[in-house]
């Protein structure tokens, strides 16, 4: 029995030198890739935050308004600057409720479920009530206006919004005397909004507020569609707030109650930053955030920046409201 | 059968004769190999595949809606997420008495530098469009840009002083000592970050915790180096 091994020549055996040499290296490579995926992975998860944006569902996808009469368009304030594109409206969104990432409201807000849906109108009017959207909705010929919206954080968008004016809300409801500002509440639904559960970016429920005089200006509009649809949930079904000379998060979204006020009303981001946002929030290229200009503005879909414009850019309809206020003060 | 005398004998004719000629050697001895050769250029690779990524989404116009704002965080994150890691070689050192740690520490803190160059670029190019006078306004103005200037400014230094050479020209000690304001520039780095957010500070406070148990670490090592060696001895030694 012989345990000669096959006849190979000598000379083709590989030498023990090069052999070792070249598991080596295949294990060391194999140590390289494995180390060079796993870090490099790791680094762009970290500085990615896991986040990257998701594709919208397209503007196609979103329901129409279901409305009685044709939607006229307003074009009296409106914009001819480009509009953002669907996509860009959907999908950079700051909706604390749903995460605090821009990509957050559009992934998340499928648990908004905006039907049945009640706007309580309440507070110092002579007809307090409780409305089904679908039947405020009714109440008054939608119109569609373009409008700029310039965020505080320093980026702007310019969005078709269809709604009705804030005002013709406010007559039916027939203020009182006494009302002096007008109060508006988000929904508060741990189960539709979880977020809500812990308070650590904003305390809930969301709420704002504005001067009677600025509610009842013609620009001031409650919103219900964008692009001729439905709200999306992201940004804020199904009823929000358009105050386009003012920074967007006075835009309050997803109101549940309207209330008429004879004493100055608590806003959010007031309350979380008194030092940095206050309750007039009015775009003011000359007023800087404590932390960052307020000079100039990014226009999502745009490459370069553009210089910010004083009451974001419709100052002469809305001046004369704040005549002979020191703006620095009551920021 | 052999005795132990008979193995002495042959010790002894053994060692007269590889003292007569070396012994001649049958095959070349395997070179001693480097186990960790593949470790630079793998952290090398790492740090460079965030930016990769980066420009492959660009490419396939996958960035965020404000690119310059996402563009800026990323840069920003990976400069502090990689000067930390170059933070933690020392005490990896000394607390699992690892010593390849040291071999990256230096290829990671250059890759910080990296992205905290490309992290300022990208302000002053895409932020601020290269106006010199809002630049400077900017920083003097805005806190948390003076604070992250300041960051950036105090990692040259220590860039340029990264060689082998830089060490034997500054000598150890005051390459030491002038290499400890990477620490500076990694809290400066974590308050920039603070100062940035706009209400949810979760992400700088981890951050901040990390850098402050590695400061803590060094701290402590410091501690204990200055103690006399008596007292760090806890079990004494047997003296059979």
């Amino acid at each position: 029995m012989s345990l000669k091994p096959p006849n190979e020549p000598s000379s083709e055996i590989t030498p023990e030198n090069t052999y070792l040499n070249r598991a080596d290296f295949l294990k060391k490579m194999a140590l390289f890739t494995g180390t060079a995926t796993l870090l490099g992975g790791g680094l762009t998860w970290l500085s990615t935050r896991g986040r990257f944006r998701q594709a919208s569902a397209g503007a196609d996808m979103q329901p129409a308004l279901v409305v009685d009469e044709a939607i006229a368009p307003n074009t009296k304030y409106d914009t001819d600057e480009p509009k953002t594109s669907f996509e860009g409206i959907t999908t950079y969104n700051n909706f604390y409720e749903f995460g605090t990432n821009k990509t957050d409201p559009a992934a998340n807000a499928h648990t908004l479920k905006p039907r049945p849906w009640t706007v309580s109108i309440e507070g110092e009017v002579a007809k307090p009530q409780l409305v089904d959207i679908d039947t405020l909705t009714k109440w008054f010929p939608l119109e569609e206006r373009v409008y700029r919206m310039r965020c505080v954080e320093a980026w702007s968008m310019v969005i078709p919004w269809l709604g009705f004016p804030l005002s013709k809300l406010i007559e039916r409801m027939e203020p009182t005397s006494k009302a002096k500002y007008v109060a508006f509440t988000t929904l508060l639904d741990p189960v539709r909004m979880p977020i809500q559960k812990s308070s650590r970016s904003l305390p809930w429920p969301y709420v704002e507020g504005l001067r009677l005089d600025e509610a009842m200006h013609p620009l001031t509009m409650l919103a219900v569609g964008l692009y001729g649809k439905s709200l999306p949930n992201q940004n804020g079904a199904p009823l929000r707030l358009v105050v386009p000379w003012k920074y967007g998060f006075k835009g309050i979204k997803s109101i549940v109650k309207i209330r008429l006020t004879e004493t100055l009303p608590p806003t959010s981001w007031n309350v979380a930053g008194p030092d940095e946002y206050g309750f007039f929030a009015n775009v003011n290229p000359k007023v800087d955030h404590p932390r960052w200009s307020q000079a100039a503005e990014q226009r999502i879909g745009e490459g370069s920046r553009r210089p910010t414009l004083m009451f974001n850019g419709y100052a002469e309809h809305v001046a004369a409201l704040y005549k002979g206020m020191d703006l620095s003060a009551f920021y | 059968m052999l005795t132990s005398a008979d193995a002495g004998k042959t010790r002894a004719i053994e060692r007269i004769m590889e003292e007569a000629a070396p012994i001649p050697v049958k095959r070349a001895a395997p070179r001693k190999s480097d186990v960790f050769s593949w470790l630079k250029p793998a952290v090398f690779t790492a740090s460079v595949v965030p930016l990769a990524v980066l420009l492959l989404r660009w490419q396939a116009g996958l960035l965020d809606q404000n690119s310059v704002a996402e563009v800026l965080n990323y840069f920003g994150l990976l400069a502090l997420i990689l000067l930390i890691l170059s933070l933690t070689c020392t005490p990896l050192q000394w607390l699992m008495k690892w010593t390849w740690p040291i071999r990256v520490r230096k290829l990671l803190g250059l890759m910080a530098f990296f992205y905290a160059t490309l992290h300022f670029l990208t302000y002053v190019w895409k932020d601020k469009e290269f106006q010199i006078d809002d630049i400077f306004s900017d920083i003097w103005k805005r806190k948390f840009i003076l604070v992250g200037f300041t960051a950036f400014v105090l990692l040259i230094p220590l860039a340029i002083t990264s060689t082998g050479g830089m060490i034997r020209r500054l000598g150890a000690k005051r390459w030491q000592r002038l290499h400890k304001l990477a620490y500076v520039a990694g809290i400066l780095g974590v308050v920039h970050f603070f100062l940035r957010v706009k209400i949810d500070i979760t992400e700088p406070v981890v951050y901040g915790s990390v850098l402050a148990l590695l400061l803590g670490l060094r701290i402590k090592a410091k501690i204990s180096a200055a103690r006399p060696v008596a007292e760090r001895r806890k079990t004494p030694i047997p003296l059979e």
